[in-house]
């Protein structure tokens, strides 16, 4: 057998961390992990954040990421081991001979030059190709890659073209200096689904066609299942399963491998709709200052007690705006909102105080939404005294009581957010609007930003949450398979309107209209081939075009 | 219409009424000073009656209000008066005192801008290792120390002990342009050293906070050389805090070289409004007033014109 393109041989990464008031220390990120990529395959490295997959993908550049450093092994390109190289040697593999798609395009163009020129920087500056033929090349990708005007697209900035669009124009970025591996970094995933879809077909045919190899990292088993010949799973820096995609979909062998395969086995059995609705919205209406357009058009929607509404759509369907009109943020044009039986006042100024205790929200990103100079205890107890003048012993136990029914034990009182995981600042965050004892809570994407098995963790205290307190959830998400899960009702937004609504089992059902289909076929399935099926049977072009 | 032609119009107004509001200060500020001209004039033994007579003649006794319009519907027609002290039309006085003041502040900055954004770029290209610690020691040991202290320092060794240059910066029209840069070279430098370490340190904030962006890891990844990077990924997105800051300085190169100008008796603008201070001249303390604001604002006009030209978003909407 011939050398592979790329050989990994006990590759080890670590990084120096300097937490505020301790001494530094060393930390290791990749203990010594091996693989193989054959000239022309895909491979796709899959695991949680944190599992080390951007970092290997780094690696075959010769590259470490902020303080991340390359402690040990052997990473092999078209044979010579590039950790050894120089610095002029890595650079003329970097960009030559591999190059990088990140997960965001609109970060990663520079916003001060034209998409053309730095799509065949590389390609001219390695000195592969001439000016005119690295634009001709460019031509030609933004052309296989489905992108609109291929001729004229260059000449625009990135803010002038869509994500989906920016996105394409990043793997023409990667593929114009005819690399030999390209590292795919979770390409899709910022993208809406019905966009995702598109870019995934246009990756997968460039791939094919220009016969490059392929690191695809993402954390989405589904989405890898659809582009790449092997699979690599990482759980903390280590191998845990290596095998052909099929054998991984299909027969996973190692524990870690089935519990990632069959993630989201949340049952929920849907409840029916109540004679009294809890909230009421009523022909709502709203447009943001300075605009001339409407971001909600006639919402009409009820949550009923105890019972869980889902509110699906794509970024700019208008879901975060509906949160903000119910909140008071934003006052509504024109429309009602019924609450519990009494109206609520369009802005949150005006509202009592019982009005704001009974609706909280949740947010997406946990992070920004704690005070990062506070404690755990600090953050629940604030709405403890400011809603009910609970203060000492009694805030105290009743912190406690919180925290035990968010399933953090002891000892987290007196920890900073910093000092927590994702999952759990996300669980003091729904700690936080409990404290209140609402009555609907909001829940705004509140599990996007989360590892699929941490997600699971947080919908089914959720659901436990919502049995034993009795409290509503008006669920915001883009994600499909959360709204499954959890949802008693649906409503579809599409552009600012409610396109389909009602209980979960008939929305969810056929026949549908043509964007729910879009929407629902767009979403990823676990199996071979599922993307060329999808391609071929759609009703809809999606709206990231 | 065009965003940007919008946001320029929008800044060139706001910077004019900013201007007639800057007039209305001086003004007001001058008139409600202490002090006499008329008695001052005249000295401690003038007589009650010339006194009246001459504040007449001066239009001391017109309301405040007549008297600024009067005011500035001459300094409009480019006339900023006569200047009670000795008579003289302050407009002539003037031209040549700001040209003498625009020459060192242009040397200056001539230097000191090209010369802060390079060492910036060196500090971001060598961030953290001796030679970004060297650079910011130095251009911090110099901000520190007052700027008539740096002007005898270097007089004292470039002037006097080495003979280099002169020490006294004298100007004339006869002089020919070496001799003129020859003059002023201490003081050049004095103003360098003033300003660098400002501009140099804003520059590598800047640019250090662009070489967070993950475009610059892009561009790293393409296999560019660092300074490549830089200078053509992070620079042009760093431009219009840097150039706030450079219009800053320059202002301050017109506007605050009072010190420089009368340690080095240079015939500038900040020793003619020293001098006229002193003597209660309250036309002239207007007139340079109003220039140096007309400086200020136009040059602040400037910056950010550049950072509304300099963003791409603004520059091509969608």
């Amino acid at each position: 057998m011939s050398e592979p393109l790329l050989k990994v041989r006990g590759l080890k990464i670590g990084a120096t961390i300097y937490p505020p008031g301790e001494k530094s220390r060393h930390i290791d990120i990749v203990h010594g992990v091996d693989f193989d990529l054959e000239a022309g395959k895909v491979l796709g490295l899959i695991g949680e954040s944190g599992a080390g997959k951007s970092t290997i993908g780094l690696a075959a550049m010769a590259y470490g990421r902020g303080g991340v450093e390359l402690t040990g092994g052997e990473v092999w390109v078209n044979g010579r081991d590039v950790l050894q190289s120089n610095m002029p040697d890595k650079r003329r593999l970097r960009g030559a001979e591999v190059t990088y798609v990140s997960q965001s395009a609109a970060a990663s163009f520079n916003p001060a030059k034209r998409i053309m020129e730095q799509v065949t920087e590389a390609a001219i500056g390695q000195g592969k190709f001439s000016k005119s033929d690295a634009e001709a090349r460019a031509i030609a990708l933004f052309d296989k890659l489905g992108l609109p005007d291929p001729e004229n697209i260059g000449s625009r900035y990135p803010h002038q073209v869509s994500g989906g669009q920016l996105q394409r124009c990043m793997t023409a970025l990667a593929l114009c200096p005819q690399p030999d591996l390209v590292v795919f970094d979770e390409p899709t995933t910022a993208l809406d689904v019905t966009t995702q879809i598109d870019v995934l077909v246009a990756i997968k045919n460039a791939i094919r066609d220009t016969g490059v190899a392929a690191l695809y990292i993402t954390h989405d088993l589904a989405v890898v299942a659809q582009v790449s010949d092997h699979i690599m799973v990482l759980q903390q820096g280590a191998m845990v399963e290596y095998g052909t995609t099929d054998q991984i979909i299909n027969n996973p062998r190692e524990e870690y491998t089935q519990a990632l395969v069959s993630v989201r086995s949340i049952k929920h059995i849907e409840k029916a709709p109540t004679d009294t609705p809890l909230l009421r919205v009523e022909g709502i209406t709203a447009r943001y200052k300075g605009t001339d357009f409407d971001v909600l058009k006639n919402i009409n929607v009820d949550i009923h007690p105890g019972q869980t509404l889902a509110v699906v759509g794509e970024s700019g369907s208008g879901k975060s705006t509906l949160a903000r009109v119910i909140t008071g943020l934003l006052p509504p044009s024109a429309g009602e909102i019924t609450f519990d039986g009494r109206t609520l006042t369009p802005d949150l100024a005006t509202r009592p105080l019982d009005d704001l205790r009974e609706l909280q929200m949740i947010y997406q990103m946990a992070d920004t939404a704690m005070n990062p100079r506070q404690t755990v205890g600090t953050i629940i107890g604030r709405p403890l005294e400011f809603y009910f003048g609970l203060k000492g012993k009694a805030k105290q136990k009743r912190i406690q009581e919180l925290l035990d029914e968010i399933e953090l034990g002891d000892g987290f009182q007196d920890r900073y957010p910093a000092e927590l995981s994702g999952g759990q600042k996300q669980r003091v965050c729904i700690a936080r609007a409990l404290a209140a004892k609402p009555k609907l809570i909001i829940c705004d994407e509140v599990t996007s930003a989360l590892d699929p098995l941490v997600a699971d963790g947080i919908l089914k205290l959720l659901l436990k949450l919502q049995k034993v307190e009795d409290v509503s959830y008006l669920f915001i998400t883009h994600d499909l398979a959360t709204v499954k899960a959890i949802a008693d009702s649906i409503a579809v937004m599409f552009q600012g309107e409610v396109v389909r609504y009602g209980p979960k089992s008939q929305v969810l059902a056929p026949p549908f209209d043509d964007y729910t289909d879009l929407l629902l076929s767009s979403v990823p399935e676990m199996r071979l081939g599922w993307l060329e099926e999808t391609i071929a049977n759609r009703k809809m072009e999606s709206a990231g075009n | 219409m065009h965003p940007i032609i919008k946001l320029v119009a929008q800044r060139l107004t706001l910077g004019i009424l900013l201007l007639f509001a800057a007039s209305i200060l001086i003004f007001a500020g001058t008139t409600m000073l202490p002090g006499d001209v008329a008695q001052q004039i005249l000295g401690q033994g003038a007589t009650p009656v010339s006194l009246a007579n001459l504040r007449e003649e001066l239009g001391l006794n017109t309301p405040p209000v007549t008297r600024y319009f009067n005011w500035l519907g001459g300094v409009l027609q480019g006339d900023l008066g006569t200047a009670l002290t000795n008579g003289r039309d302050i407009a002539d006085s003037i031209g040549g005192r700001l040209k003498n003041t625009m020459f060192l502040a242009f040397w200056a900055a001539a230097i000191s801008v090209p010369l802060a954004i390079f060492l910036g770029l060196l500090a971001v290209r060598y961030k953290d290792r001796w030679p970004d610690k060297l650079i910011s020691g130095v251009t911090l040991t110099t901000i520190s120390i007052p700027e008539f202290m740096i002007g005898y320092i270097l007089v004292y060794w470039l002037a006097i002990k080495w003979r280099l240059f002169p020490s006294v910066a004298i100007m004339n029209d006869s002089m020919s342009l070496g001799e003129k840069l020859n003059a002023i070279a201490i003081p050049v430098m004095v103003l360098t050293l003033v300003v660098l370490a400002h501009m140099m340190r804003m520059t590598r904030a800047a640019i250090l906070n662009v070489m967070q962006s993950a475009y610059i890891e892009t561009a790293e990844l393409k296999g560019l050389r660092m300074l490549t990077v830089i200078r053509k990924h992070a620079f042009p997105n760093a431009v219009a805090p840097i150039v706030n800051v450079v219009m800053i300085n320059m202002a301050y190169l017109v506007v605050g070289v009072v010190v420089v100008e009368v340690v080095f008796a240079y015939p500038g603008m900040g020793q003619y409004l020293v001098d006229h201070v002193a003597k209660r001249d309250v036309p002239v303390v207007q007139a340079c007033g109003l220039i140096f604001a007309a400086v200020y604002i136009g040059l602040n006009l400037i910056a950010d014109i550049v950072s509304i030209v300099t963003n791409p978003r603004l520059r091509h909407p969608k």
